[in-house]
């Protein structure tokens, strides 16, 4: 098994509906950067922050958690079987958080400031720390990336037309970087773990300044302790998810064995989070709104159930974890669970003291965030057949027919 | 701010200014990053509610002294705006209200002014991004457009909701809320709506002196006034200052405790940081982890090794 980069067709019916999705996306947004946030968003002074914030930052932020996750297992922890799903894991959190910054880019009202931060300073501001994490690790998956791009181009540069005369150099400037890079990437592999815990943490104390304005069932100290935790256990799930969506995309079989070990790690961490979830119900004693069953407490219950005891039990069966459909469903149980946990903790939980109506995000806004996720998957899949991500089994590398896509 | 002012005798005071790090009386507390010390002297708004008449006089002054677009002040003598609860937006600073007046008020109606409260440790100064909202010396909480990004991370903070955004420009879109007049008292003026007020509903003054002026009212008419004065322990503490006949909460002013409105957040950040400790602390111990491990054999849950 060695990754490789995958074989085939790049247009299938499925991709040009992403295609048609994605330019959707961007076409409003185009109309949000033309008229302001106001022409395109549900946004009003009553509730600041939609689903670009809800979703597109804080749930891609926690969704990209299988980059430092499966980092810490395979580089950190050295547990080389593991190795396949690493690389794929990487892929996901670097367009992740690139797809974050983009989102935060669009959200702001003014996004030709975004370098402010660099140079304007708040060190009591919850929301600086997240930027200023977020922006190094997305450097440090960038360089976390570079061996990749490396072991594609080494040999293998050939620019195009007036280009040609740089092959040389850069040729030479990918085996110094390939050089480095081997001595070094221990440094930034240890640095994307910190950084991770940090930020994943700090996302949380974002909403604690919210202060009365967020509903008791989640407004709690601990939340950046939550937000971590949750971000640990969804890690493992989502590699399973994206790796058995790349797989069956392309026609492979999926890596089951690594797969399976994976999901038989994602019970306990999902039982730690649990225990503190429900003990700083007791603690706080916030159990009683669950009683009211209203929006709020029946979107607490969805997340507490569907993200988290349905699929812990799955995961603790051993039927489940050899089962691929099963494995998925699991897995994707809780992916769905802790985006649910982000939409909750910055939409629904806001609850400003004087508010004519609620939010709901607009058509627009569902374009934007649906076009973003097309536009991820496509330069995945795009990636995927550039890059060498994927890993194959070594004596069929040579056949590429084999690996067209099905149907 | 100097030594002796910081001794002053008074408790809430003292409180506020230590919390926000009076430098220079005591070594800070590890985890207090330096704050903009609170000048003894700040100055403040006490608002009486009991004696507003709901003119709105002070709507039109607020919006000619900010270039706001604004109809003649003839106009404002149209009452019907009062059967909608209006809250200040981006292009009116303050509002009035109008509510029904307790039983025994001899008035059907009550009138309550609102606009930022230029609190003491306000939440949007500890949350925006790249420090745009500052708290000055002589108490008001200010914007700079300089700094914003439009985040809009200051209005998810606010305990009032007060902060609001110009949704409709894509370039240069403001956060706005009230100033407190900043260049008026400045150059020696009074905020505009202290000026324009034909009953004097509202005492413009240092914010102590308007507390002891608060307190004395409701000690003299302790039939006319609450004895609460809002403000003056709210969310530790804003310039603007209300007084009211009855509770509160029916001129639908928050109910708030007297924590200091970042609350928890600014304690929780610096124990995360703590001078970088616990990060660097994290680094090393993966570090170790990974050294240790780098020479092992692997054992899976399928035996050493694959």
């Amino acid at each position: 098994m060695r990754p490789a980069p995958v074989q085939g067709k790049f247009l299938t019916p499925g991709v040009i509906a992403l295609i048609l999705l994605a330019a959707n996306g961007l076409a409003v947004l185009a109309w949000r950067l033309l008229f302001g946030l106001g022409a395109v968003t549900n946004l009003t002074n009553e509730y600041p922050w939609g689903i670009w914030i809800g979703i597109d930052v804080a749930g891609g932020v926690a969704l990209a958690a299988g980059g430092f996750t499966t980092a810490a297992l395979g580089h950190v922890m050295h547990r080389e079987r593991y190795h396949a799903v690493i690389r794929p894991a990487l892929l996901t959190a670097m367009l992740g958080y690139t797809f974050v910054a983009i989102g935060v880019a669009v959200d702001v009202g003014r996004p030709y400031s975004m370098w402010h931060p660099l140079v304007m300073w708040n060190g009591n501001s919850a929301l600086f720390e997240v930027g200023m994490c977020v922006m190094c690790y997305l450097h440090v998956l960038y360089i976390e990336f570079l061996p990749v791009v490396a072991e594609r181009f080494i040999g293998r540069v050939d620019l195009p037309g007036l280009l040609a005369p740089l092959n040389a150099p850069v040729d030479r400037l990918l085996r110094a970087l390939d050089r480095g890079l081997a001595k070094t990437m221990f440094v930034f592999i240890i640095a994307g773990v910190v950084l991770s815990t940090l930020h994943q943490s700090s996302l949380g104390t974002l909403m604690v300044i919210a202060g009365p304005k967020m509903h008791p069932l989640w407004q709690t100290p601990i939340l950046p302790l939550l937000f971590l935790l949750s971000a640990i256990s969804v890690g493992f799930p989502m590699v399973i998810v994206e790796s058995m969506l790349a797989s069956r995309s392309f026609g492979l079989k999926p890596e089951m064995d690594a797969l399976s070990d994976l999901g038989r790690m994602a019970a306990p961490l999902l039982g730690i989070w649990l225990a503190f979830k429900l003990g700083d119900m007791f603690v706080r004693e916030t159990f009683v709104h669950l009683a009211k069953l209203d929006k709020a407490s029946l979107f607490f219950m969805a997340e507490v159930l569907i993200g988290i005891v349905v699929p812990l039990r799955m995961f603790l069966s051993p039927a489940v974890l050899e089962s691929p459909p099963l494995l998925l469903a699991a897995s994707a149980l809780v992916v769905l669970g802790v985006a649910l946990n982000r939409v909750n903790n910055f939409i629904v939980a806001y609850t400003p003291p004087f508010a004519a109506g609620s939010y709901v995000p607009s058509l627009g806004e569902v374009s934007v965030t649906v076009g973003f996720i097309c536009l991820l998957a496509l330069i995945y899949r795009a990636m995927v057949m550039i890059f060498p991500v994927i890993s194959l089994p070594d004596r069929s590398l040579p056949v590429p027919a084999r690996y067209r896509v099905r149907g | 701010m100097s030594p002796s002012s910081g001794r002053s005798s008074r408790r809430d005071f003292l409180k506020t200014a230590l919390a926000a790090g009076a430098a220079g009386l005591a070594p800070r507390p590890a985890s207090a990053a330096p704050k903009p010390a609170l000048s003894p002297d700040r100055m403040g708004v006490l608002v009486d509610t009991t004696v507003c008449i709901g003119c709105r006089n002070c709507e039109w002054a607020c919006k000619t002294a900010h270039a706001l677009p604004t109809e003649p002040l003839k106009s404002y003598e149209d009452k019907s705006v009062f059967e909608k609860f209006r809250r200040p937006d981006d292009k009116a600073l303050t509002v009035v209200n109008r509510f029904d007046a307790p039983k025994d008020a001899g008035t059907p109606h009550r009138w309550a002014k609102i606009q930022c409260m230029h609190c003491d440790r306000p939440a949007c100064v500890s949350a925006c991004i790249v420090g745009a909202l500052s708290k000055s010396e002589d108490g008001s909480v200010l914007w700079s457009t300089r700094r914003c990004i439009g985040c809009r991370y200051c209005m998810v903070a606010c305990p009032f909701q007060v902060p609001a955004f110009e949704y409709h420009k894509a370039l240069e879109p403001s956060i706005r809320k009230c100033d407190f007049c900043h260049d008026r008292r400045r150059s020696g003026g009074l905020p505009a709506c202290v000026e324009s007020c034909p009953v004097e509903a509202l005492t413009y003054g240092p914010r102590e002196e308007l507390i002891r002026v608060a307190r004395a009212r409701t000690k003299r008419y302790p039939q006319r006034y609450a004895s609460h004065i809002y403000g003056e322990s709210e969310v530790g503490g804003t310039s603007w200052l209300y007084l009211a006949g009855g509770d509160f909460a029916d001129l639908r002013l928050p109910r708030l405790g007297p924590d200091p409105a970042p609350g928890v957040s600014e304690s929780i950040q610096h124990g995360i940081f703590a001078y970088f400790i616990p990060p660097a602390s994290l680094y090393g111990l993966l570090g170790l982890l990974m050294w240790i491990s780098k020479n092992r054999p692997e054992r899976g849950p399928h035996g050493p090794g694959e």
